[in-house]
């Protein structure tokens, strides 16, 4: 199978790879699929105020799967968390030239965006805004 | 060394240039058509496809006559397998076979099922195995035929057929083998192991693409077929067509190679499969051997890394040449049936590779292989959410995944 030139150049200098720490509650963490499918992908950001200031992920997956989430990252630092939701698969696919074959890679990214955004909108809910404040200034 | 680096000989192997020279003739000085009876052009032609077929008969411990060419091993399946159930179908109408075959032969099975028949599949062991008290407890008055692989092409394993093979002898049952992934490589002797029907290919034993041979037993039992390509009556009636003689020199050329250098040969590539074995075990943890530890074909490696999908580490190795069980490199998006057969697990079937070594493999280019895979395999770790669990110790079985993909 040929890969796209940009599948490649996210696979072989993948943007972003690393990890957040999960327990801030400035951190919003999603994690998608399944070892037995073949792809997970841990994406994680980090917001302040509503605005997306960093984002790590970590995938499990075929190089189409890395590309996807290793671009998710790329998008998602600078937008807002109202932008960030709005990034629909197809426009991933577009970019990376994803054959139909790898769509679902796309849909995972997207899957993982989400997942991230609706966690750090949970930890918003559950802890006061004061305190969430607090914390991201002593870490 | 030259790149890319082939470790795929499980897939197919190049011409040996010994058996290209030998067949080249053929294609313009020595063109005639094997079935003329009438002049010099056919009874040369005639003369060399009745070389080759001593030559593929001695490599297996058969007689010449046994020997019907075909396009291949596909082709010699298909034949042996539907051949001989229109041929018994008055014996009974089941036949056994094993979960781990080739699409081959569980396709075939498949169509004989839609024709009427019955079909047992066999599920193999951890290793890929089918034992002979399987067969035996399968076995069934109306069984017409057992189909059981000598040597399985994905991980390698070699199924104890000549016990197998006496099981089916004291029951009176047609014993089928898939040995293309067999013949060359380990000692196969149709009488002392059994064998009733076997089928081999060219281009897995440094022949040409598109020749292969079924093996049909002429005595104790005779083995009887139906064609399944009408025509001229070519190959005892067997196989219609015109014989492929180009193709069938380099088939019996390829077949005495094989004979006379399969003992040196199967020691240098077993020696080479375990340094590539050795090298990565010592320099990776999470590395699992897929199939037999002991009965395995001597060019196989077949291993999953923990954490690492497949095809993304065949990306990582691009410059080494290997296949992988995982969906991602198949068109069906299913991961290997083999694998799976052998329960595995899905998530080690989507990280396995299997490296195939064969005659003109360099220890050179293990190393580099060696190389390129650990390397790959500790980047793809470094980005694996599955390695940071497991880092952080958590069991991957005990989460929830999302698997909705």
């Amino acid at each position: 199978m040929a890969y796209s030139n940009k599948v490649l150049d996210h696979y072989n200098h993948p943007r972003n790879v690393g990890a957040l720490d999960k327990a801030r509650a400035d951190v919003g963490t999603g994690v998608v699929g399944a070892p037995e499918c073949g792809d997970v992908m841990k994406l994680q950001i980090q917001v302040d105020g509503d605005r997306i200031v960093d984002a790590k992920f970590k995938t499990f997956g075929c190089g189409s799967a890395i590309a996807s989430s290793s671009l998710a990252t790329e998008w998602l630092k600078g937008k807002t968390i109202e932008e960030a939701g709005r990034i629909r698969n197809t426009e991933i696919v577009q970019e990376l030239s994803l054959p139909p074959v790898k769509i679902h890679c796309s849909v995972l990214a997207e899957d993982a965006i989400k997942a991230a955004i609706a966690d750090y909108k949970k930890k918003q809910d559950e802890v006061p805004a004061e305190a969430a404040r607090a914390q991201a200034h002593s870490a | 060394m030259k790149l890319p680096i082939y470790l795929d000989y499980q897939a197919t192997t190049p011409v040996d240039p010994r058996v290209l020279e030998a067949m080249l003739p053929y294609f313009h000085d020595v063109f005639g058509n094997a079935a003329s009876r009438s002049h010099a052009f056919g009874w040369k032609a005639e003369e060399a496809v009745e070389l080759a077929r001593e030559q593929v008969a001695a490599l297996i411990g058969a007689a010449g006559k046994e020997i019907i060419f075909t396009s291949g091993s596909t082709e010699a399946i298909n034949l042996a397998l539907k051949g001989a159930a229109e041929m018994y179908a008055s014996k009974g109408k089941h036949l056994i076979t094993s979960l781990a075959e080739h699409k081959a032969v569980l396709d075939t099975c498949k169509h004989l099922e839609k024709l009427g028949y019955e079909v047992t599949y066999l599920k193999p062991d951890r290793t890929a195995r089918i034992s002979p008290e399987q067969v035996r407890s399968a076995l069934r008055p109306d069984t017409l035929l057992v189909s059981v692989m000598w040597a399985n092409n994905e991980v390698g394993t070699l199924n104890p057929i000549r016990e197998i093979g006496a099981v089916c002898r004291e029951q009176g049952t047609l014993l089928f083998t898939d040995a293309t992934q067999a013949v060359g490589k380990v000692p196969v002797d149709v009488e002392a192991d059994h064998v009733d029907l076997l089928c081999l290919s060219a281009h897995k034993i440094y022949g040409p693409k598109g020749v292969g041979a079924l093996y049909v037993r002429r005595k104790n039992p005779r083995v009887r077929l139906a064609a399944q390509m009408d025509g001229g009556g070519h190959e005892r009636g067997m196989r219609s067509g015109t014989l492929n003689v180009p193709g069938i020199v380099g088939l019996g050329q390829a077949c005495e190679f094989a004979r006379l250098e399969l003992a040196d040969e199967s020691r240098r590539c077993a020696e080479l499969r375990d340094h590539l074995e050795s090298r990565i075990r010592n320099e990776l943890g999470y590395v699992e051997l897929n199939g037999h530890p002991e009965q395995r074909l001597p060019g196989n490696l077949n291993l999953s890394f923990h954490f690492v999908e497949g095809e993304s580490l065949i990306m990582g190795i691009s410059d080494v040449a290997v296949s992988s069980g995982s969906a991602c490199t198949s068109a069906s998006l299913e991961p290997s049936h083999v694998l799976r057969a052998m329960d595995v697990g899905e998530d080690l079937a989507h990280s396995s590779i299997r490296f195939g070594i064969g005659r003109f493999t360099t220890r050179a280019e293990v190393d580099y292989a060696a190389d390129a895979v650990v390397k790959a395999v500790r980047r793809l770790r470094e980005m694996s959410p599955l390695y940071e669990l497991a880092q952080e110790g958590v069991d991957l079985k005990t989460i929830q995944w999302q698997a909705n993909h």
